[in-house]
C-alpha cells in the first residue's frame, strides 16, 4: 500500500451521483396534488438510506417511523399511532447526533404537525383528505390555465396562428406574455424528469411574433344588451372585457391614463416589451366581439363617480392595479432628485423620459422593478447606476436572469447595504445615498435569512439621482369611500372575484392581491368574465375553435438540451430601448417544441385533466 | 386511407384508426383489460402494448392511431414479454381464488392469464384489507379490482353520476366511492352499469341465491316467482342458449323444477301498471299538472333514485304508480292470497329482474302493507337466476316449454315491451288512446316514440289523440336523462309525459343482466327480441289482458280506485335517498375556473 493515494470515485459512486441529479430534477417537477403523507414517507425512506448507522435514534428510529407511516397509509394504524410518530420524531430530532438524523426527523415533525388532518383521515377512513389530482403540470401551474400542450403541438406543426388562437381562449395577451411572462408553467414541467423544462415561453414567443394580427375565428355573437363597466384598462380589465364582449355583452373601459395597457405600458420598459407588440394584443382585444368602448384619461372618483357606474351598468369589474409608490421613510427622501420607480416608469410609458445623461444613479430595492429602473437608467445615458439592496444578491426577489443582464449592461449591484439617509446640497438636491453595511444572519420566520447591522462604518455613495423601488400600493380611496370593502388599501374580493356586500361589483388583479404578475391579472380577468356572465344570467361558452389538434408522438424525444432565447449582446442592447430578445430560428422552435411530453395524452392526462377545449 | 403492416400483414385502414382496430381489421386481435370504446381509452392496463418500428418505447394499441407506413409487431419477443409481465403484475395484486369467484369463466383477466400460459406468479402477493358493506345491493371486492377504471368512466360519462373515483395515493391507488364517501351515503342509482362493465369480479350484485334456496326449502312457505319482461331476452346467454332457444316457456319449466310453487310473469303487472299509470297521466294531464313539467314514469327504481338525489324538486312529477315488480307483489299478497285462502305471510314472493336497483326497491319502507308484509320478499338478478339454474344442474336446452300459472301469468305485448326503452310510453299510449277515444289504435301507431341504446340524447314525438296533443319524450341512460332534465328546467323543451330508463337501452341493457365477454350491442339485440314477442302476441293492449280485467272486476274495481290507490300507488317521499354532493358535476359550479 502506498502511503497516500488520490481519491477517485468508483463506478457505483459515479452512477449514484448521476441518480442524485435525476432525483433533484424529479423533485423539482413533482406534480401538484399528491398525498402529503405518502410523500413524507418517501422522503423519510431516502433519509434513512443516508444514515451512517452509528446512533440509535437515526439508525433505528427513522426505520420505525417509516414503518409507522406505512401503517397509517395501509389501514394498520390508530390515532395513537400518530402520537407515537410525533413523539418518536421529536426524540430523534432532539437526540440524533448529526443532521442526517435530526433534519430527517424534523421533516416528519413538520408534516405530522402541518398536515395532521391528512394523517387522521388515513387512519380513520383510509382516504386522502387532500382530494388527489394529477393535472397536466404546466396547465395547472399557469394561473390562466392556458392549453400549453395544445399550443406547443400546434407550433410543432408550424400552425402558429392556430397556436395563438388556442392561447387566446384563456389569455388574450399572448404577444405581451411571450415577452414578459414569468412562466410559472415551466416550474413543474415533467420534462425536467428527463433533462430540463420545456422552454414554453420561448415557444410562445416564436409563435406570437410569427403570427401577429391573428384574429380570433369569427363566431356568432348575439348581443345581450347587458352593459358592463370595467375600471382600469390593464391586462386584467382588458382580459375581462375581451371575454365579456365575445359573449355578446356591451363593455366600457374607464382608464385613468392616456392609453390602455396598465402596467404593461406604464410599468414595463419597452426593451422588455416593445410598444407595437403590446398594441398588437390590445387592438385585437378591442376589435373582438361586440367591440369595446374605451374612455381614457378618466379617473373614477374625480371625473366620474362610482355611484354613477353602479346606476348605469349591470355589472362592474374593478381592476385598478397597484400604481402608487411606497415611501422608504428615511431622512432626505424629499430631496430634489429622489423619485419613485413607479413615477419614473410611468413617465417613460408616457414618453417623458427623465434626463439622466451623465448622472450618477442609485436605485434602492431588489425586485424586478428595481431591475427595470436600473436598466432603464443605463439606457438613458446615466454615467453610473448602482443598485443598493440590504440582503444578498441571492435573496433578491428579481429574476436571476434580470440581475445578470443588468450587471452585464454595466449596473453595479451592491448587496448588504441598508439605506439610512439621503444627503442633499444647500439647494436641496441629492448628493449621495448613505448606507449601512449589513451581515446576513439567522433565518427568519419567512424562511429568508435576515440582514443585521455589520457594525462597520456607513458607506457614502455619491449620487445625483436616487430611485426608490420598494414596492407599490393601491389607490383604492375613491372606492373605499363608495363603500367597497378594503383591507390596508387592497380591495377585498373572493376567489370568484365577487365583492361581498357590493351587488354587481367584481374585482381582481393587483388591486385585490397586491402587486403580482401579468398572468395572474389575466387569470383574474378570465375568472371575473365567467362569473359576471353567470351573474347576468347567462352561461356563454368560450372555446378556441381550433380543429384537428395534432396527435402526440408515440415516443418522447430522447434527453436533449433546452434551447433558451438568446439576448442581444449587452454592449449593443444597453444603448437602445429595442427588445433585448433575439428570435429563435425555426429549427430551434421545432426542436424545442418536440421536447413536450404531452402530459395531456400520456399518463393521467388521457383519463382526467387532459386538454380543456372550452370554459 | 393509410397502409400499415402488422406482424407482416399489410392492411389499409382509414386515417385515425387505432392500432388495435387496425390489427382487428387484419384479424390480429390484441388483448386488453381496460379498453372500452368511447368510454375508457386511457391505456391503463398496458396489456395491449405493441412494438412499433422506429419507436423506442412500447406503444399502447388501444389509444394510439396508426400512421401511414407504420410497422407493428404484436408478438415480438419484447411485446410478448411486456404483455406477460404486466399481466403477472396485475395478478400479484389480484385475489386469484377463481374457484370461488362469481366471474369465473367470464373473466377477462382469467382468460388472458390462461391464454398466456401463466402458471406461477413471480411477484410477492400484495392484497389489501378493504372493508365493504354486505347489505348494500352493490358489492365491491377491492382485492379483485385491477384498477382498469372502467367503472369510474361508465358511471361518470354514461350515467353522469361520478359515484366512483380513484382513491389512495401512489402505489396504493385504487378505486373507491368518490369524495371520501361510503357507498350507503353516496348518490348511487344502483343501475349496476359498473358491474356489467367490470372485466373481473370486483363488482357484483349482493348475492341472494342462498336466501332463495332457503325459501324454496321451507315447507311452510308458498314460493311465488315473477319474471320481468327483459329477463326472457337474455337469460340463456350465459347458459349457452341461442336467443330463440331461451324462451319464457323453458324458463318457466326450469323455475318449476327448482321448486317454485307458482311461476308468474311480471308482464301481467306491467299491464296493471299501464292501467294505473295511463289513467293517472290522463287525470294529471287534464288537470294541468303537466303544463310546466311533465309526468315522469316511475317503474325504473334506478331512475327514481337518480331523480330523488339529483333533482329532488321534480319528485312530485313522478307517477305515483308502483313499478310492475311491486304491483305484482302487492296483488300477490292480497288478491292471490285471498284466492288461495291463505294468510299473506305464508307467501314468499321472489322476482327475477334484469336490475340491481330492484333489490333496494323491494326493501323500501313504503313497499309493504299496513301489517308490515313486504310486497316482494327477494329480488334476484338474471345473473343470479342463471347461477341457480347451473347450481341445480338443470340442462335448460333440454327442457320442455310450459305455460305460466294463472291468474297472474298472462301478459300482453304491451307489457313485454316494458323491458326496452320507449316500451312503457308506447304501451301507455296504446291504452290512453283507448281511454280517450273508446277504440283501439293500430298497435304500432306509437312506433315513432321507440328509443334506442345508441341514441345520444332522447326521442320525442307529439301525438294527436282526438285533437288532444300529447308531447312525449323517451330517454335511456342517466347521462341522457340529465341532459333532458336540464333542457326541461331551462325551458328549452316541454313535454307532457316522459319515460326514463336508467340503463342504456332500457331494462334489456340492465345492470342485472348477463355480462357479455366482449361488449357489443346486447341491449339492441335483446330489445329486438322483445318487440318480436310483442308482435307475436295476440294481446297487444294492456286493457285487453283478461286476467287484468278479472282483477279489476273482482277485486280492485277500477283504475285509481281507493283499493288500487292503496295497493298500487306509493309515496316517493316516504324514504330517504342520499343527495347529490354539493357543487359536484353541477354546471353552475365555478370550481373549475
Amino acid at each position: 500500500m502506498s502511503r497516500l493515494s488520490i481519491d477517485t470515485p468508483n463506478r457505483a459512486q459515479t452512477v449514484v451521483e448521476g441518480l442524485y441529479l435525476d432525483l433533484e430534477r424529479r423533485i423539482a417537477s413533482s406534480p401538484p396534488g399528491l398525498c402529503p403523507v405518502d410523500m413524507a414517507l418517501g422522503f423519510l425512506k431516502l433519509s434513512h438510506a443516508q444514515t451512517c448507522g452509528k446512533c440509535a435514534p437515526c439508525r433505528i428510529g427513522l426505520g420505525q417511523l417509516a414503518k409507522l407511516i406505512d401503517d397509517v397509509l395501509s389501514e394498520r394504524a390508530t390515532l395513537e399511532t400518530i402520537d407515537l410518530i410525533e413523539e418518536t420524531a421529536q426524540v430523534i430530532a432532539d437526540s440524533a447526533d448529526c443532521a442526517i438524523g435530526f433534519e430527517a426527523a424534523q421533516m416528519v415533525l413538520k408534516g405530522v404537525r402541518g398536515f395532521r388532518d391528512d394523517y387522521e383521515e388515513h387512519v380513520l377512513n383510509n382516504r386522502c383528505k387532500a382530494g388527489l389530482s394529477q393535472p397536466v403540470p404546466c396547465v395547472a401551474m399557469c394561473p390562466a390555465h392556458v392549453d400549453i400542450p395544445g399550443y406547443i403541438s400546434l407550433v410543432h406543426e408550424k400552425r402558429y396562428a392556430d397556436a395563438i388562437r388556442l392561447i387566446r381562449k384563456d389569455n388574450p395577451f399572448p404577444t405581451a406574455c411571450a415577452f414578459v411572462c414569468e412562466h410559472p408553467c415551466e416550474a413543474r414541467c415533467r420534462r425536467n424528469m428527463i433533462d430540463a423544462p420545456v422552454n414554453i415561453c420561448g415557444i410562445k414567443h416564436y409563435a406570437a411574433t410569427h403570427a401577429l394580427n391573428t384574429q380570433p375565428r369569427p363566431r356568432e355573437i348575439v348581443p345581450t344588451g347587458k352593459r358592463i363597466a370595467i375600471v382600469g384598462g390593464g391586462p386584467g380589465g382588458l382580459t375581462c372585457g375581451f371575454y365579456l364582449s365575445l359573449m355578446g355583452h356591451s363593455v366600457t373601459v374607464f382608464e385613468q391614463r392616456p392609453e390602455l395597457g396598465g402596467m404593461l405600458r406604464y410599468g414595463i420598459p419597452r426593451y422588455r416589451l416593445p410598444a407595437d407588440m403590446l398594441d398588437n394584443d390590445i387592438n385585437i382585444i378591442l376589435g373582438a366581439g361586440t367591440g369595446i368602448e374605451v374612455h381614457t384619461g378618466v379617473s373614477v372618483g374625480t371625473d366620474i363617480q362610482f355611484s354613477d357606474l353602479v346606476d348605469q351598468y349591470d355589472a362592474i369589474y374593478l381592476s385598478i392595479g397597484a400604481h402608487i409608490d411606497k415611501k422608504i421613510g428615511i431622512e432626505g427622501e424629499n430631496s430634489d432628485g429622489v423619485m419613485s420607480a413607479v413615477k419614473m416608469l410611468r413617465d417613460m410609458g408616457e414618453g417623458n423620459p427623465p434626463d439622466f445623461a451623465g448622472k450618477r444613479v442609485c436605485v434602492i430595492g431588489g425586485g424586478n422593478v428595481s431591475m427595470d429602473v436600473t436598466r432603464t437608467a443605463i439606457r438613458l445615458g446615466a454615467k453610473s447606476v448602482t443598485c443598493v439592496y440590504r440582503r444578498r444578491v441571492e435573496d433578491m426577489t428579481a429574476l436571476s436572469e434580470e440581475i445578470e443582464e443588468a450587471s452585464a449592461e454595466g449596473a453595479e449591484i451592491l448587496p448588504l447595504q441598508a439605506p439610512v439617509r439621503i444627503e442633499a446640497d444647500e439647494n436641496g438636491h441629492v448628493t449621495a445615498l448613505v448606507t449601512r453595511p449589513q451581515r446576513i444572519g439567522l433565518v427568519g420566520k419567512d424562511g429568508r435569512p435576515r440582514p443585521v447591522n455589520a457594525g462597520e462604518p456607513d458607506k457614502i455613495i455619491p449620487a445625483d439621482v436616487v430611485i426608490v423601488a420598494i414596492g407599490q400600493g393601491i389607490d383604492s380611496q375613491a372606492f373605499e369611500e363608495a363603500g367597497i370593502p378594503t383591507l390596508r388599501g387592497t380591495i377585498t374580493a373572493r376567489n370568484d372575484s365577487i365583492v361581498q356586500d357590493a351587488p354587481k361589483v367584481f374585482a381582481g388583479g393587483d388591486a385585490v392581491t397586491g402587486p403580482s404578475t401579468v398572468i395572474r391579472a389575466i387569470a383574474a380577468g378570465k375568472v371575473a368574465a365567467a362569473n359576471i356572465d353567470n351573474f347576468l344570467g347567462y352561461n356563454h361558452i368560450i372555446d378556441a375553435a381550433v380543429k384537428e389538434m395534432p396527435t402526440p408522438k408515440l415516443s418522447p424525444t430522447p434527453a436533449c438540451g433546452r434551447i433558451d432565447l438568446r439576448r442581444r449582446p449587452a454592449e449593443e442592447r444597453k444603448c437602445d430601448f429595442e427588445s433585448i430578445l433575439e428570435d429563435m430560428s425555426e429549427a430551434d422552435v421545432l426542436q424545442e417544441s418536440s421536447r413536450c411530453l404531452r402530459c395531456d395524452h400520456y399518463g393521467f392526462g388521457n383519463f382526467k385533466g387532459g386538454r380543456c377545449s372550452q370554459w | 386511407m393509410v397502409t400499415v403492416t402488422i406482424n407482416g400483414v399489410s392492411v389499409q385502414v382509414p386515417e385515425g384508426t387505432t392500432i388495435m382496430d387496425a390489427a382487428n381489421a387484419a384479424d390480429i386481435p390484441i388483448p386488453s383489460l381496460c379498453y372500452l370504446k368511447g368510454i375508457n381509452e386511457i391505456g391503463a392496463c398496458r396489456v395491449c402494448c405493441v412494438e412499433v418500428e422506429g419507436e423506442n418505447r412500447m406503444v399502447s394499441a388501444c389509444n394510439n392511431p396508426v400512421k401511414d407506413g407504420m410497422v407493428v409487431y404484436t408478438n415480438s419477443p419484447r411485446a410478448r414479454q411486456t404483455r406477460r409481465v404486466n399481466v403477472e403484475l396485475l395478478l400479484s395484486q389480484h385475489d386469484c381464488e377463481c374457484a370461488t369467484c362469481v366471474r369465473s369463466g367470464n373473466c377477462r383477466l382469467q382468460s388472458i392469464a390462461s391464454d398466456l400460459g401463466i402458471l406461477t406468479i413471480p411477484y410477492h402477493k400484495d392484497l389489501t384489507k378493504g372493508l365493504w358493506t354486505t347489505t348494500f345491493p352493490l358489492y365491491r371486492d377491492p382485492n379483485k379490482c385491477i384498477k382498469c377504471i372502467r367503472c369510474v368512466q361508465v358511471c361518470e360519462k354514461v350515467q353522469s353520476l361520478g359515484v366512483w373515483a380513484l382513491a389512495g395515493s401512489g402505489g396504493r391507488t385504487t378505486v373507491d366511492v368518490s369524495l371520501n364517501r361510503v357507498i350507503k351515503n353516496a348518490d348511487c342509482a344502483l343501475c349496476g352499469q359498473c358491474i356489467t362493465h367490470c372485466p373481473v369480479g370486483a363488482l357484483r350484485e349482493r348475492d341472494d341465491t342462498r336466501q332463495a334456496f332457503r325459501a324454496l326449502a321451507d315447507k311452510d312457505k308458498i314460493t311465488v316467482v315473477q319474471v320481468a319482461p327483459a329477463v326472457r331476452a337474455a337469460w340463456g346467454e350465459s347458459l349457452g342458449l341461442k336467443q330463440g332457444e331461451a324462451t319464457m316457456g323453458r324458463l318457466t319449466t326450469a323455475l318449476r323444477r327448482m321448486g317454485f310453487d307458482y311461476v308468474f310473469d311480471t308482464t301481467f303487472s306491467a299491464d296493471l301498471t299501464i292501467m294505473e299509470e295511463a289513467n293517472e297521466f290522463l287525470v294529471r294531464f287534464r288537470s294541468g299538472d303537466c303544463e310546466r313539467y311533465p309526468m315522469f314514469t316511475s317503474c325504473c327504481p334506478g331512475w327514481v333514485r337518480f331523480l330523488k338525489s339529483q333533482y329532488p324538486q321534480l319528485v312530485p312529477q313522478l307517477s305515483t304508480s308502483k313499478s310492475p315488480q311491486q304491483m305484482f307483489g302487492a296483488v300477490t299478497k292480497s288478491w292471490f292470497a285471498q284466492l288461495l285462502g291463505v294468510d299473506p305471510s305464508k307467501l314468499y314472493c321472489i322476482s327475477i329482474m334484469p336490475c340491481v336497483a330492484k333489490k333496494a326497491e323491494c326493501d323500501l319502507p313504503t313497499m309493504e302493507n299496513e301489517f308490515g308484509i313486504k310486497d316482494v320478499d327477494l329480488v334476484l338478478t338474471t345473473r343470479e337466476l342463471d347461477r341457480m339454474i347451473r347450481a341445480e344442474h338443470i340442462s335448460a336446452i333440454d327442457l320442455p316449454e310450459e305455460a305460466c300459472d294463472s291468474p297472474l301469468g298472462t301478459g300482453t305485448g304491451a307489457g313485454v315491451i316494458f323491458g326496452v326503452t320507449g316500451g312503457v310510453m308506447e304501451a301507455a299510449l296504446r291504452t290512453a288512446y283507448y281511454t280517450i277515444t273508446g277504440k283501439n289504435p293500430s298497435p304500432d301507431a306509437f312506433h315513432p316514440i321507440r328509443g334506442s341504446a345508441s341514441i345520444d340524447g332522447w326521442t320525442e314525438h307529439e301525438f294527436d289523440i282526438n285533437d288532444t296533443k300529447v308531447r312525449c319524450a323517451v330517454v335511456n341512460g342517466l347521462g341522457n336523462a340529465r341532459k333532458l332534465i336540464e333542457a326541461i328546467l331551462a325551458g328549452t323543451v316541454h313535454y307532457d309525459f316522459v319515460e326514463v330508463m336508467a340503463c342504456p337501452g332500457g331494462c334489456v341493457g340492465g345492470g342485472g343482466q348477463p355480462i357479455p365477454f366482449d361488449q357489443h350491442d346486447e341491449a339492441e339485440f335483446r330489445g329486438k327480441r322483445l318487440y318480436a314477442l310483442d308482435r307475436a302476441n295476440y294481446l297487444r293492449f294492456s286493457h285487453e289482458n283478461p286476467e287484468i280485467q278479472t282483477l279489476y272486476d273482482r277485486f280492485l274495481g277500477a283504475p285509481l280506485s281507493e283499493e288500487a290507490e292503496k295497493l298500487l300507488h306509493t309515496d316517493h317521499d316516504g324514504w330517504y335517498m342520499p343527495a347529490a354532493p354539493e357543487g359536484y358535476d353541477n354546471p353552475d359550479s365555478n370550481e373549475d375556473y
